[in-house]
């Protein structure tokens, strides 16, 4: 994506993650610090009454964040939000969408998902890039 | 129990100091897959005119805050029941990029508490100025949903 061309109702290239291991949550957890055992310890999620571990919202996030900064560069955005819709059970297999919702005095504003297979939208966020 | 307003907005809580290392941010673009070189390859985040490995997007959110002993003290202090929450929405604005090598100082207080769906959710709303130096690098969000499953919604 050239930064000039962006038009409103640019959808960019969807962008699938693939299957959410333990292995991802583990490697998750040491790399951005969050090792809150529901993610990592099944005998723990289980005691809050979960089936199994679940990914961490910030996971979903970041991913949505590797799709932002492979369509623009990261210096451009200004601003950027997810709100967690629901959670991403592990095994899951997310696919992270977005399109380009307005363009205001060379701002973009960039609606987010993360979707899973079944349809489920896990992460709504938007962002905002100056495109300037 | 719902959390006491005025209690929470003046709550103090002690800033942390982070910082950027290039192992932990590499470690972080293979937890989520980056193929970008710019975020692992020193040579790539130059050529590519940063001064080290960039920082990514979500990088500075909710998660380093939890990489200290007792991350939770904060939401107990206030009184939430840790097993009814969940991290319901984190925002970020940025100013200035960040890189390897950068010490940041991380300053938090509670922005907001409110409920909604009848009281049935409650979000307390973190927010945390990240400044290097006197600098303001970022500001970061992080809503915690608190369940109170007592009412219904």
């Amino acid at each position: 994506m050239t930064l000039s061309d962006v038009t409103v109702g640019m959808e960019l290239p969807p962008l699938e993650i693939g299957p959410i291991s333990r292995r991802t949550l583990a490697l998750f957890a040491g790399g951005s610090g969050d090792h809150q055992p529901i993610h990592i310890d099944i005998d723990a999620a289980k005691a809050r009454g979960r089936e199994d571990v679940i990914g961490h919202g910030m996971l979903a996030m970041a991913h949505l964040g590797r799709f932002l900064t492979n369509c623009v560069p990261q210096e451009r955005i200004r601003s950027y939000k997810a709100r967690f819709a629901a959670v991403t059970p592990v095994l899951a297999n997310p696919t992270c969408r977005g399109r380009v919702v307005a363009i205001d005095d060379g701002l973009a504003t960039l609606d987010l998902t993360v979707t899973l297979a079944d349809g489920t939208v896990t992460v709504r966020g938007e962002a905002v890039v100056d495109l300037r | 129990m719902y959390v006491d307003r005025e209690k929470a907005l003046q709550l103090e809580l002690a800033p942390l100091t982070v910082d950027i290392e290039r192992g932990r941010l590499r470690l972080f673009a293979k937890a989520i897959g980056e193929t970008d070189p710019v975020y692992t390859d020193l040579d790539a985040a130059r050529r590519a005119g940063h001064p080290d490995l960039p920082v990514p997007p979500s990088f500075l959110g909710n998660a380093i805050e939890l990489d200290v002993p007792n991350p939770l003290e904060w939401l107990l202090a206030l009184g939430v029941d840790t097993t009814s929450t969940l991290h319901g929405e984190q925002s970020f604005v940025y100013h200035k990029m960040v890189h390897a090598g950068d010490s940041l100082v991380l300053h938090r207080r509670i922005a907001d508490v409110y409920t909604k769906k009848g009281g049935a959710l409650e979000f307390v709303v973190k927010q945390t100025d990240i400044k290097r130096g006197d600098e303001l690098v970022a500001v970061t969000f992080c809503s915690i949903a608190v369940m109170h499953r007592e009412v219904a919604a």
